[in-house]
Order: structure tokens, then sequence, then C-alpha cells
């Protein structure tokens, strides 16, 4: 049986790990590369990296410390943040990322998530998504970092990215992210039940029991949770006893 | 100190496999080149992607009658499992027939899939322990999958694994060995495959 994967996220702007509340008012989290390695030893199923930089340095950064944290990491290691082209791609699976997630340059083009599948192959192409609840109750997709509203729909453009070929959904709630209130379940199950393919759930986590409602309720395949790690206020391995305390079935 | 050739033939993520070798402070060669390959110690054949488009590739350079005929180790990750198989669905592919082995997606068995998803992706454990990759290794340690084909057990089959239905995720057969997981990616456990085929 599949595992219930726990994935910490590594938000990283200028090399630096940093985190923010609902996006905004970002805040020091510490080195990379050392997050990485601790949460490999902490037992972490996969490990995402969000890059965040908005400067012209910025890709040769990000291919620096993609080499860096791949030399060291024996799991499964996504790489996300600015990503528009089969060229980023490549250079990035080239730099030791296994997996690339795309968000807003897929919502621009979709054909984008078509070409990177056929390209890389759909196992290495995660589609990330960031989505708000309308006050219409309809649940909106949002692209830069959550700044841009779009006119696309979270349910219908799911399923066009996995129609075109996205190996695994990254769901992100906006009204749940650094609240730590729990994920958006009611919406994962429905993303879980429509789709064939993994959903991650992310955005909202505090403490163990948000986990597990993610895989009870949410039906989530993997959950992902950044400042809850990286503070160090709830271990991975902690998080996994309780878990299996609770008869879910996760890798120790 | 023993060379070991990664076969390039740019099918995915070999640079996980280079980094792994490195973390085993193992001497390794990325190469395309029959020669070099012939004459390292061991080979590790990975890859992911499309079975189809990855044998046209192997045909061009010449490696899909090279490495048949490879006397040393083999390993083969994943794709490079199921391209040492008989037949693969996944465009209708031959394979180089090392295990007389058939592979098939997991969605022409919908009976059985029910609910499950598909590709099988994420960890899960392996049952059996004849075969020398495995040997050490506790019962129930879990690797890492990111597949959507499957082969079917064979007499060459030393490990299986259980999503809707019993496959081989372990193979062996004289100087030729192949997991469907990644063990380049499965952690400690992973790791220890990958001594214990360089410790052939």
């Amino acid at each position: 049986m599949l595992t219930f994967r726990i994935i910490p996220c590594l938000d990283v702007r200028d090399g630096r790990t940093v985190k923010g509340v609902n996006f905004l008012n970002l805040a020091d989290a510490g080195d990379p590369v050392e997050l990485a390695a601790t949460y490999r030893d902490e037992g972490a199923d996969e490990l995402v990296f969000l890059d965040i930089t908005a400067t012209h340095e910025r890709r040769k950064t990000l291919l620096f410390l993609v080499k860096k944290v791949a030399e060291k990491l024996n799991i499964p290691f996504t790489v996300g943040g600015g990503i528009s082209t089969v060229e980023d791609v490549g250079a990035l699976l080239q730099a030791g990322a296994d997996k690339i997630s795309v968000n807003s340059a897929a919502v621009c083009s979709p054909e984008l998530i078509s070409e990177l599948a056929w390209h890389f192959g759909s196992q290495c192409v995660v589609v990330a998504v960031d989505a708000k609840k309308t006050s219409g109750g309809a649940w909106q997709v949002f692209t830069a970092g959550g700044r841009t509203p779009t006119d696309r729909e979270l349910f219908s453009w799911v399923r066009e990215a996995e129609e075109r070929g996205a190996g695994e959904i990254l769901f992100t709630s906006m009204d749940h992210d650094g609240t730590r209130k729990g994920y958006a379940n009611e919406a994962l199950a429905r993303i879980s039940e429509t789709l064939n393919i993994p959903v991650i759930a992310s955005g909202g986590a505090g403490k163990p029991e948000d986990f597990y409602n993610a895989w009870k309720k949410g039906k989530a395949d993997a959950a992902l949770a950044a400042g809850l790690f990286h503070y160090k206020e709830l271990s991975i391995n902690t998080l996994k006893e309780y878990l299996r305390s609770r008869n879910v079935p996760v890798r120790i | 100190m023993a060379i070991v050739a990664v076969v390039d033939y740019g099918a995915g993520n070999s640079r996980s496999v280079l980094y792994a070798l490195q973390r085993l402070s193992v001497d390794a060669v990325f190469t395309a080149d029959p020669d070099t390959i012939r004459r390292a110690d061991k080979v590790i054949f990975p890859g992911v992607g499309n079975a189809g488009s990855a044998m046209k590739k192997l045909k061009n350079t010449g490696l899909d009658t090279v490495i048949p005929g490879l006397q040393q180790p083999v390993l083969g990750v994943c794709l490079g499992l199921q391209l040492m198989c008989r037949h693969t669905t996944e465009e209708d592919t031959r394979g180089m027939g090392i295990f007389d082995s058939g592979v098939t997606h997991f969605a022409s068995q919908a009976e059985r899939m029910s609910g499950l998803k598909i590709p099988h992706m994420g960890w899960n454990v392996v049952d059996g322990n004849k075969g020398h990759l495995l040997s050490g290794i506790p019962e129930n340690s879990y690797f890492y999958f990111v597949h959507g084909y499957f082969a079917e057990v064979s007499r060459w089959t030393t490990g299986t694994t259980d999503y809707g239905l019993i496959f081989s995720s372990v193979m062996e057969k004289d100087n030729f060995f192949a997991t469907q997981f990644h063990p380049e990616k499965s952690g400690d456990s992973g790791e220890a495959v990958l001594k214990n085929f360089l410790a052939l």
C-alpha cells in the first residue's frame, strides 16, 4: 500500500528560506541546504523547493542551490517558482531536480503542461494551483504568488491540467495558507475524487491532526507544510508517529 | 577503483543517479559510448519517460544490442527495468528481452485498480528477499516508485510489490539486475540496494 507522504516546502528568496502569512510578510527561516538535510534525516518523504526570488540573478542562484540540495538528498526533490519554458525545466532537471512545479505560466499558457509532459514525462510535472473561495462560494484561481486573480475556476482548471499531462496537483488554499487552522479539506476531497492523479494538500497546517484530516477528510495523497517544520514546532518524526497511531499508512 | 558507467540515452533523471553514486564515493562516468560501457566494471541503466522514444534512442546508438551482451553486473532502474523485458504495451514497443516478461499499463487491469490512482507514485514496500539486491535489507522497507506500466511476475522476479495487483519490483537474471523503484531516491533502503549492487 502506498503511504501518505509528508512534504516539507522551502520557500526560497535570494538563497535563504523565508516564510510569510497569507503570502505576505516574509521572515527569514534559515539556510535551505541545511534545512533540506535536516528534513531528509527526520524522514521527509519528498522535498519541495519554491523559489520566490524576483531579481535578474534568480536563475543562476536557483540552479546553484538546486545542485547543492540535490547532491545531499536521497529522496525526491521538486523545484518550482518562475518556471515558464521547456529550457527552464531542462536546466533544473540537469541540476538535480526530480520534478518541477509550474503555476502562473501554466495558467497563462496551458499548452506548457502538455509540452513539459511530452519532453520530460508526466511523472516530473507538478501543477501548483493557488486558489481562494470567492464571496459567491466559487473557488477562483490566482497567479503570481497569489497576487493576480484569474478567470479560472479551481475544479475545471485541475481537470484540464490532468488532461494535459500533469503528474500531480499541488493545491494551496490561499484562505488557509499561514493560518494554521487546517487544510481546505472539502475542496481537496473534491479535487481528489475528480482526478486520477495524486493531490498534495498545501496551506493551513498547524498541528498533527490537520495532517490526519487532510488524509481522512481531504483524501489527499500527500500533505505539504513549511513554517511548522522550519521553526521546529513539529518534527516530521513526531508527526509520522502520530499518524501511524491513527492508522494512516506512513513510511517510518 | 572500480568504474561505474551510467548509460546516457537522454532518458530522465540520470543526474539523481550520479549524485547517489557520488554520495557513496563511487567513480562514475555518464556515457553513451559502447566501448566505455563495455569496459566499465558495472553498468547502471536508468531512465524515466516514454518507452517508445527511449527504445528508439537506444537503437540509434546501437546500445539496444550492446546492453544485452554485457558480461559485468548491470542494474536497470524504472524504465530501464521495463526496457530489459520482452515487450511493453507502451507504444507497442519491443524491449531488449533480457527478462522474458511482458510490461503492461495499470489501467489495463481496471477492475483491480478501482479507487487507486495511476501512476503508482510514492513509497511502497517490496516483498521477497531471495535475490542479491535486497540482501540484508529489512522486510517492509519502503522504496520510492513512479510508474504507470508494470512488469508481470515471472521466473526472474526476486521482489514483488502490491498495488491493486502484484507486480515485479525487483528482477535478477545472471549478471542482470533491475528495480522498478528508484534506489537513488529511496532514502537509506535505496542506498542499501545500490551498495548491494556495487558489492557484486
